[in-house]
């Protein structure tokens, strides 16, 4: 015993306390942030500035903890607020607004906030992956539209993510919002309780989905040939193949209306007293070193249209043709209705 | 005397200030924003009734059938001696530091439509479809759930059977008891305490069960835990989640009152002497200790082997690449994080949590076997039953100013593992030293030892194998992470079951293939862990 207490008092001792010295910068982010090591380090020996990294679980409940912080926040700039989060952050006045010269040339699309107190950084797809093998063995035609899955040629093939409880199974659920809208004669409830007709099925987040029920990656045991992921998904399964592939076993579907477009952005916290370190590490996120590391460390495509992609990424990467499109702050407004109205139909 | 009194309420005192004040302060901020108290919420609560009592059948279901195998195995544990008995009992415990992901994914890979079990099946009667459809079915949660809790209920109960004299069942079969009513009326009461103690801790960790739900049962299956995730962090529905953490905390007092009910003193009081176990000897007495063997091997090590044999496995049969991938940094991220400092990171909060539970759990059974102290109890175990988001909410804005500033120190991350730990090492430790007679300590007392000798050379040899049954779980409990979606924001010391969830967020084989290694690893870690725990016990008091 007595040994376990003396080890517990040294452990508490060189335990280090967080550390907050002038020209410290903490960078507040998801579980799944990334940059090269050299990139931030050049960043930090020109300008002087630590950056320390703390990460907060998924994108949803970082900004929630930023949201209950906001008083006294947990750090001086975040990363990683997209756009089904951005009205829920910008209601609660997290951010400081600042227009970076670095935005510049970067697409208007890409700006939703007109404050500028979010700056976009990337974008990814969530669209439909497919198994290349399994298409071309039974002959089938890839679907082209929404429209398609629900023909009896597609039954039992199609594997989603619970929109409650996975991101990118909210993003297809909005797509699917984006193409059918919310009244009419055919809403996007009558297209799900047509998939649901169709047998397909439901997964609890992306990890399941992928490895677990669909079948085209290389490591996983499922039996699904369609599955929602993301449009940048095929190159990193060549990326992270046992042995490079000769041809993609994975692909994209990328037709229009098929996808839903996530935005992900920075901002500075407000309550910070570094505002002038946090817009330089804004400038640099937009700059083409950090948009040209980001495609191999985060799976994203940069919003500087002038970065360069990795071959990988031309080779077998695709972009949306045209997302399906809902407004940031209709889905705020309504993410709670939806995802229960969405759960009535597909669960019950 | 006011030392002593002092070293008990330090337990209270790190529960109020890490579990009461910062789940006050969450509560309050959420269903009182404006300092006044605004109940429009709970009109929406009766529509969580199904969930709720979806999730108390399962529990009950799990609870029964975990009890239901441990306890004969428990039995043939205290009764017989056989080859590997120790290293079987170090190895069951190997299940708890899997993060439930893994242990989807492991038995997926067995029991899932293309798994193991099922390929063979379709191969050996030229099936067409999978026999075993156990996917997204209430069996497959439970056999989880058993699966994750059976070495709880084994470990308690067996540690407190093997410290009971053998007479009193001796003397039971002599006068004509066989058969159930030997059961009935004699062994099982004589084990009730470690027998509820277990009950408890089973029931409520399958009460709060997640990932196992949602990964496994699929989106149909919800516990009041999921509602509170959903709630919180997708809705941010901050009232309706604390109305349904005070339902989940109200219900979970009213059965550990129930507990406290059914817990009475023991009949029997703990002596030195211990059950002699022995080899078996006729054949049934083997066959017994056969199936028992049979049952752990399969339900137990099936999955952990699966996962192993993965871990060696690539397109082209044996590999050891994905090992070797662990510690290259291919990309030279950030994010990357070599195995060696994953483990040690892992270590040291292990060790901490371990410390820091069995000093304050230690602390705790003394404080509640004052006859005062009793209603005590419960309290003691709520962190267990509450939900990891609720509480990490309420780090984040409890503990942000100094002298707590701790919400994004790499202290909290032990401090919270403890708040879960404590209730294992508790119920651990409390049943043998509540067992232990009082004319032992009144003799020693009466022959001039002092408190802190009776405590010495009586008591803590007397509970000492308790105490290592509650380290091992608390060293368990933080080195796989238990509830580790109780940190919001974590500063970076990534630890094992970290990288396994960064490896398992990107797609592709290698990817899969490390996390697969990295969760070997784990286990292997644990397992020397569990060895080394073992020795202390046997360097230390264990002896007398």
């Amino acid at each position: 015993m007595k040994i376990l207490g003396a080890l517990f008092v040294v452990l508490l001792l060189i335990m280090p306390a967080a550390a907050q010295d002038d020209n410290t910068l903490t960078l507040v982010t998801h579980d799944s942030f990334n940059v090269s090591e050299d990139v931030l380090a050049a960043f930090e020996s020109e300008t002087g500035i630590t950056v320390e990294i703390l990460r907060s679980g998924d994108a949803g409940r970082m900004v929630n903890q930023s949201i209950l912080s906001k008083s006294n926040p947990l750090g001086d700039v975040l990363f990683g607020i997209d756009n089904t989060f951005l009205s829920r952050a910008l209601d609660n006045d997290l951010f400081l607004p600042y227009q970076s010269p670095a935005l510049e040339g970067i697409p208007e699309s890409f700006i939703l906030d007109p404050e500028y107190r979010v700056t976009p950084v990337d974008y990814g797809d969530v669209c439909l992956n497919y198994d290349v093998a399994y298409f071309e063995e039974n002959g089938l035609a890839l679907p082209e539209s929404l429209d398609d899955l629900t023909d009896p040629a597609y039954k039992g093939l199609l594997v989603v993510e619970n929109p409650a409880t996975s991101s990118p199974g909210l993003a297809f659920l909005l797509a699917t919002i984006g193409v059918y809208g919310t009244e009419g004669d055919y809403t996007y409830l009558d297209y799900w309780a047509d998939l649901v007709e169709n047998d397909i099925r439901v997964d609890d987040g992306w990890e399941t989905a992928y490895y677990g029920s669909f079948s085209g990656s290389a490591g996983s045991e499922g039996s699904y040939p369609l599955v929602v992921s993301y449009a940048s998904s095929p190159p990193v399964e060549i990326l992270f193949a046992e042995t490079p592939p000769e041809t993609a076993p994975t692909g994209a579907i990328v037709a229009p209306g098929m996808c839903f477009r996530q935005i992900e952005f920075v901002g500075i916290l407000n309550g910070t007293d570094k505002v002038e370190q946090a817009q330089q590490f804004i400038d640099f996120m937009l700059g083409l070193e950090f948009q040209e590391d980001m495609p191999l460390q985060t799976f994203v495509f940069p919003v500087n249209p002038d970065a360069e992609l990795p071959e990988v990424f031309v080779e077998y990467a695709q972009v949306a043709e045209e997302p399906a499109q809902v407004d940031s702050a209709e889905i705020d407004a309504h993410r709670e209705e939806w995802i229960q109205a969405w759960t009535e139909t597909v669960l019950r | 005397m006011v030392l002593r009194y002092g070293l008990l309420l330090v337990p209270l005192l790190f529960l109020a200030l890490f579990f009461f004040y910062p789940l006050f302060e969450i509560l309050r901020l959420s269903l009182a924003p404006e300092g006044q108290l605004d109940l429009s919420w709970l009109g929406e609560l009766p529509s969580f009734a199904g969930t709720l009592g979806f999730t108390i059948g399962q529990a009950l279901l799990s609870t029964a059938l975990t009890l239901a195998l441990a306890v004969p195995t428990a039995y043939v544990f205290t009764r017989y001696t056989f080859p590997g008995k120790n290293l079987l009992l170090s190895l069951s415990t190997l299940a708890f530091v899997l993060p439930t992901i893994v242990v989807a994914a492991a038995f997926r890979a067995l029991i899932g439509e293309q798994g193991l079990v099922n390929n063979a099946l379709k191969a050996l009667f030229h099936l067409s479809d999978a026999p075993v459809q156990l996917e997204r079915t209430l069996a497959i949660i439970l056999i989880v759930h058993v699966f994750y809790n059976f070495a709880v209920a084994l470990r308690m109960i067996y540690g407190f059977w093997a410290n009971q004299s053998p007479r009193i069942d001796e003397a039971a079969q002599v006068l004509g008891a066989h058969g159930w009513r030997l059961w009935w009326d004699v062994r099982l009461p004589m084990i009730r305490p470690a027998l509820s103690a277990s009950a408890a801790l089973v029931f409520i960790f399958t009460f709060t069960s997640f990932g196992t739900v949602i990964g496994l049962g699929g989106p149909r299956f919800a516990t009041l835990e999921v509602e509170v995730y959903q709630q919180a962090v997708n809705l941010f529905n901050l009232p309706v989640a604390a109305g349904l953490s005070l339902a989940q905390i109200g219900i979970m007092l009213l059965m550990l009152l129930l507990y406290r009910r059914l817990q009475q003193q023991p009949a029997i009081d703990l002596q030195s002497v211990q059950q002699v176990a022995r080899r078996p000897r006729s054949r049934s007495e083997w066959l017994v200790v056969g199936a028992v063997i049979v049952l752990m091997v399969v339900l137990l090590f099936t999955p952990l082997l699966a996962l192993v044999v993965r871990s060696f496995s690539g397109a082209d049969g044996f590999t050891l690449r994905f090992y070797q991938e662990l510690s290259m940094n291919r990309r030279g991220s950030v994010l990357f994080v070599p195995p060696a400092q994953a483990i040690g990171n892992s270590l040291l909060f292990a060790l901490t949590t371990t410390a820091l539970a069995v000093a304050l759990g230690m602390l705790t059974a003394y404080l509640l076997a004052r006859r005062g102290a009793r209603w005590l109890d419960p309290v003691f175990m709520l962190p267990l039953a509450t939900s990891a988001v609720t509480l990490g909410f309420g780090f984040i804005i409890a503990l942000d100013e100094p002298p707590l500033n701790l919400r994004t120190s790499p202290a909290l991350i032990p401090i919270a593992h403890t708040l879960v730990a404590l209730p294992f090492v508790v119920r651990s430790i409390s049943p043998a030293l509540n067992a232990i007679g009082a004319n032992l300590r009144d003799s020693a007392r009466v022959l001039g030892a002092t408190p802190l000798q009776v405590w010495r050379w009586i008591e803590l040899p007397l509970i000492s194998r308790a105490i290592i049954v509650g380290a091992t779980f608390a060293f368990t409990i933080s080195i796989g992470e238990f509830g580790a979606s109780v940190f919001v924001a974590r500063p970076d010391t990534p630890t094992m079951p970290v990288v396994i969830f960064r490896l398992l967020g990107q797609p592709g084989a290698l990817n899969q293939g490390q996390a697969t290694a990295m969760s070997v690893i784990l286990m292997t870690v644990c397992a020397v862990s569990f060895v080394v725990i073992e020795r202390l016990r046997t360097a230390g008091v264990g002896e007398f």
